[in-house]
């Protein structure tokens, strides 16, 4: 056993030698500095960093202060629409472009596109389009339809909408891009036998063939969540939390408190409460991914 | 010759060489600030170009965004690399570094200047911790400017520009019955929170602004005075255009300078905009300090501070680009270009246009002058208030919750 290990390790020297580098860096680089904005959330650090105690007082400031409330509303509200509206949306895309439709190609690429732009660009784009002076209102205006109101962006009660309409814009190519790629990957045996079997195309698609796309599916959803979790540059190129702070977003109110506020002590704090969040929610997901399979492999 | 000669020669040669040598080495400053935009990087030339007349030789560090530079600016103090100088607000946001031992202390110079007697009281204050000055004030800023359009005024039927609150009241109703938007306002936050601070300075006056913001009194707080404050405050939402909600302030000055709204709030770094777009003050806009008697100047600006160094070479830059920078004649040319007005009253003000020379006799009485909110309290308990006057002016909350919130924010 001890020299099967020794073996082992011998033979793959060169590799560990070559992954050393990366360990490095994940262990002081990524876990190293999220150890340490952990431990700076128990601090009362304000402009610059302090090695004082204070307990959970961050953590009790922070779920009083009404604008870090708002974000997390805020958050769950996208988070719920964005994943939901992406991922249909996309999904059905990928079936349309699967149906060897015509010039498919150029499809692919308008769908794609957006995702290859970046979320200021994005942002401002829609900004654009959804200001009332200056956007679809003013041209509708302009042409006479005086009673058109499309004022999203400057709507207190919209506004979370409208930065959901960006990101699905912006976010449902990728889904596409995935979900095609695993359609593309299924055997044409089984549509084959399914045709022969009788049973309709779209019980093949519900049945069949999305239950075998799993990991793509998976992929496309944690890629979407890692997208709504620091969403950021779309919210400040859009209305920078405004109206008010109608289109806060806890991202904003971290960059926010550390920058602006000199405020470290609570915006790791929060930082922190988002990490545990992604934590919690990446939890079954990796179970699935890495647990599962292996029981099943022993 | 004799060889002795030549030895004592060249040694003489040699020290005039190295003594050339040493008084042509320029006294090296690397500054840090964010004036970017092109007032305000002609601005910020007039202190470049006199350092480098009076044998300096200043290393610009420029970083787009105040909040970017003084975050660069910080993080090569606590590296332990850092400028000779660096720009911050008019604030507290660098007295932790005092705190922290991390600044040098600029005594000598403003000794030898006076700075006792000519700075006003609350620039002063910000500048001065634990008996010594630490920071070098460069400019004025008066944050809370009415501005307004004379075009529009007239279209409206109004004769003078308001002088009292009621005035002011009358005026926006006017100019909403002639069809202009009365009352421009970018709604971003930090502009929200201007109308606020104009609102508490000119319905509430001076000692209410002190009471409140200062001294975070909570009778204060709840006194019939600051509520009047609130309600007036939320009075004025129906005087603003509906494209208000995250506009930038110089596209929101952009409407006075078309003639498309009345007025607006905002600092004296406006002008730049007026004057970019070739309109006079008096003929085209023009700009009321406050809406009554005593209404008190705000004093807010910019200043530099110095970070800590034992290199004699690097104090001597410091202590000599704070001597350039506040000098009069360098302080009027400086202003004229950035808006503001100079730091002392010692200086010749007949250059300087209609509003600024407004702002310099006003500050004159000092029981008019009134440190900016900045000043009196830390950034993030200042961003809690600039939170609740955002959520006011944007949600319907009520005036006995937006007091509730006031008075909590203000206990830290």
């Amino acid at each position: 056993m001890g020299a099967e290990l020794t073996r082992h390790v011998k033979r793959n020297l060169v590799a560990y030698i070559a992954l050393l580098p990366m360990a490095v860096v994940v262990i002081f680089a990524y876990l190293g500095t999220m150890a340490w904005s952990v431990r700076l959330s128990f601090s009362s650090s304000k402009l610059l960093p302090r090695n004082d105690f204070v307990g959970i007082a961050q953590y009790l400031t922070l779920f009083d202060t009404p604008r870090w409330l708002t974000s997390l509303g805020n958050l769950v509200i996208i988070a719920f629409f964005f994943l939901l509206i992406c991922f249909v949306l996309g999904t059905l895309l990928a079936i349309f472009i699967d149906q060897n439709v015509r010039a498919e190609s150029l499809f692919r690429t308008v769908f794609l596109y957006p995702y290859a732009m970046s979320f200021v660009v994005a942002g401002l784009i829609w900004q654009w389009i959804l200001n009332p002076d200056l956007g679809i209102q003013h041209t509708m205006h302009g042409l006479g339809f005086s009673g058109f109101v499309l004022d999203w962006v400057v709507n207190s009660k919209m506004v979370l909408y409208a930065i959901i309409l960006a990101t699905v814009w912006h976010g449902s190519g990728l889904v596409m891009a995935l979900i095609l790629a695993g359609l593309r990957g299924v055997d044409t045996e089984i549509w084959r036998a399914t045709r022969i079997d009788g049973i309709p195309t779209w019980r093949v698609y519900l049945s069949i063939v999305l239950p075998m796309l799993r990991p793509m599916i998976i992929t496309s959803l944690v890629l979407l969540s890692i997208s709504i979790v620091k969403m950021y540059d779309v919210v400040v190129a859009m209305t920078n939390g405004g109206p008010g702070t109608a289109s806060e977003v806890p991202a904003k109110f971290i960059m926010d408190n550390l920058f602006e506020r000199a405020n470290i002590g609570l915006a790791t704090a929060a930082s922190t409460v988002m990490l545990v969040t992604v934590l919690l929610v990446m939890a079954p997901v990796i179970y699935s991914q890495y647990f599962r399979k292996s029981g099943r492999a022993s | 010759m004799g060889m002795k000669h030549m030895v004592a020669v060249s040694a003489i040669a040699l020290a005039a060489v190295t003594g050339v040598a040493k008084a042509e080495e320029p006294l090296k400053a690397e500054v840090i600030h964010w004036w970017t935009s092109g007032g305000e990087s002609a601005a910020i030339k007039v202190f470049a170009d006199a350092f480098n007349a009076a044998g300096g030789q200043w290393v610009d560090n420029a970083v787009a965004g105040g909040s970017a530079a003084r975050s660069a600016a910080i993080n090569r103090i606590v590296g332990g690399d850092p400028s000779t100088a660096a720009l911050f607000n008019t604030s507290r946001q660098y007295h932790e570094i005092i705190g922290e031992g991390l600044l040098n202390d600029i005594d000598a110079v403003a000794a030898k200047n006076n700075w006792d007697k000519v700075l006003p009281e609350p620039i002063a204050k910000a500048v001065k911790v634990d008996g010594k000055y630490y920071a070098a004030p460069v400019n004025i800023h008066m944050p809370l400017w009415i501005w307004y359009s004379v075009a529009a005024l007239n279209k409206a039927g109004i004769e003078k520009p308001p002088e009292t609150i009621e005035q002011f009241f009358a005026a926006l109703d006017k100019l909403k019955a002639a069809g202009i938007t009365p009352l421009a306002l970018g709604g971003q936050r930090w502009q929200e929170n201007s109308l606020f601070s104009a609102v508490l300075t000119n319905v509430g006056g001076g000692k209410l602004w002190k009471s409140v913001y200062g001294d975070k009194d909570e009778a204060a707080i709840r006194s019939p005075e600051f509520r009047k404050v609130v309600e007036t405050f939320v009075s004025l939402k129906p005087y603003v255009d509906q494209a208000s909600p995250g506009r930038n302030w110089n596209d929101t000055t952009a409407l006075l300078i078309k003639d498309q709204a009345g007025f607006q709030v905002m600092g004296d770094w406006a002008k730049g905009e007026f004057k970019q777009a070739k309109k006079e003050i008096g003929k085209d806009y023009g700009c009321i300090p406050g809406l009554r008697a005593d209404s008190p100047y705000v004093l807010g600006g910019d200043v530099f501070v110095f970070p800590k160094t034992d290199n004699a070479e690097q104090i001597k830059a410091q202590h000599l680009l704070v001597e350039i920078m506040t000098s009069p004649e360098v302080q009027v040319k400086f202003n004229n270009l950035k808006g503001s007005i100079p730091i002392r009253s010692d200086v010749d003000v007949s250059s300087l246009d209609a509003c600024a020379q407004l702002g310099m006799k006003i500050m004159s009485d000092p029981a008019r002058q009134a440190p900016d909110a900045s000043q009196m309290m830390e950034e993030s308990m200042y961003g809690s208030v600039q939170d609740i006057v955002t959520e006011l002016w944007n949600t319907p909350m009520t005036v006995d919750q937006a007091i509730d919130r006031f008075d909590k924010a203000l206990k830290g």
